[in-house]
């Protein structure tokens, strides 16, 4: 037997891609947010009511991953906004070159904002950049509120954390779920992430957010 | 399960050094950091299932994994971060930098002689 150092990254291809999207993205000045979270925490419906919200002041284009159906990018074709589906075929995220040919087929020049939709999971996607320009992980509230203890990688790495569903929050549900604990346990791995409570349903907590985004894509432009 | 992304990349890689070298590989020593995510056992079982019927296959992987460092904003001490309790075991700060995690690295491969 005799050894070899070989020193090569595994995933150097995907990085590459990562690279090449986030230097389109970089050269034209876009802000692109990589959404991370469990299936059902409402990432579709929070992207929807924020193309909504947002209408009159930016453009925004959304990459749907999912593992098989376009029914998400048809929600979001439905406001009127420019949605691609990319299906990965039972893969459990998003790859950069899948990215980059949604990023093709976006009417790019045109966009303010891009949205990536990862495949819902809260741990895989973690591993593999697109070449955006930050994470948005979800969390939502009846998932529970001992997430970001139990899968801190995804919370480490996010700028914004959106707590979506908080219309589930009081006395009247049967849901327990500390809001302050999120917060806290959160902000002991990522001292400067961004936190929003939110209700996609009622659009509360949407101000705070959506002037982040305006601001987010300001600074960029 | 990302992992059959990466034991994919990590055969196509094997199998050209054993191409280049007209040698068996036996074993391929691999690190990875945190938030690779990197389950022992997934890994190797999509290894072992991509591997079937090519010049990897019955191949061992040992996998090192590297924990994430952090830089505490107190004292400036950099130390491996334990992220269900991060605290700076110098000055018991929790204030502190996140420094970049550790790529997902082929790092030796062991042939066999002939």
């Amino acid at each position: 037997m005799y050894k070899v150092e070989i020193g090569k990254k595994i995933l150097s291809a995907n990085e590459e891609y990562a690279a090449k999207n986030s230097r389109l993205l970089t050269e034209q000045g876009k802000l692109c947010l990589n959404m991370i979270s469990s299936p059902g925490s409402g990432k579709t419906t929070i992207l929807v009511r924020t193309i909504n919200e947002l209408k009159d002041k930016i453009k925004i284009g959304v990459i749907e991953g999912d593992i098989q159906t376009d029914i998400d990018a048809k929600r979001i074709q439905a406001t009127g906004a420019p949605a691609v589906q990319i299906n990965t075929d039972g893969a459990c995220h998003l790859s950069a070159a899948q990215v980059g040919s949604g990023l093709e087929k976006l009417p790019v020049v045109d966009l303010d904002l891009i949205f990536i939709e990862n495949v819902g999971n809260l741990i895989c996607p973690s591993a593999f950049e697109l070449g955006e320009t930050a994470k948005v992980v979800v969390l939502s509230v009846p998932e529970g509120d001992d997430k970001p203890v139990k899968y801190p990688a995804t919370f480490a790495r996010s700028k914004v954390l959106l707590i979506n569903k908080i219309d589930l929050l009081g006395a009247h549900t049967q849901v327990d779920f500390n809001l302050e604990r999120v917060k806290a346990d959160t902000r002991k791995l990522n001292k400067s992430i961004e936190i929003f409570p939110l209700s996609a349903k009622t659009g509360e907590g949407f101000a705070a957010w959506c002037n982040w985004l305006l601001r987010a894509v300001e600074k960029l432009r | 399960m990302h992992e059959t992304m990466m034991a994919q990349s990590l055969l196509s890689m094997i199998s050209a050094e054993a191409e280049k070298r007209n040698a068996k590989p036996i074993i391929a020593k691999i690190s990875c950091g945190v938030l690779n995510a990197v389950n022992d056992d997934v890994l190797c079982f999509a290894f072992d299932s991509v591997a079937k019927g090519t010049a990897c296959e019955g191949m061992k992987l040992e996998i090192e994994h590297k924990q994430i460092q952090g830089r505490c904003k107190s004292c400036a001490e950099i130390f491996d971060v334990e992220l269900s309790q991060p605290v700076c075991p110098k000055c018991g700060g929790e204030d502190f930098e996140l420094q970049p995690d550790a790529a997902l690295v082929l790092e030796e491969i062991e042939f066999s002689k002939e």
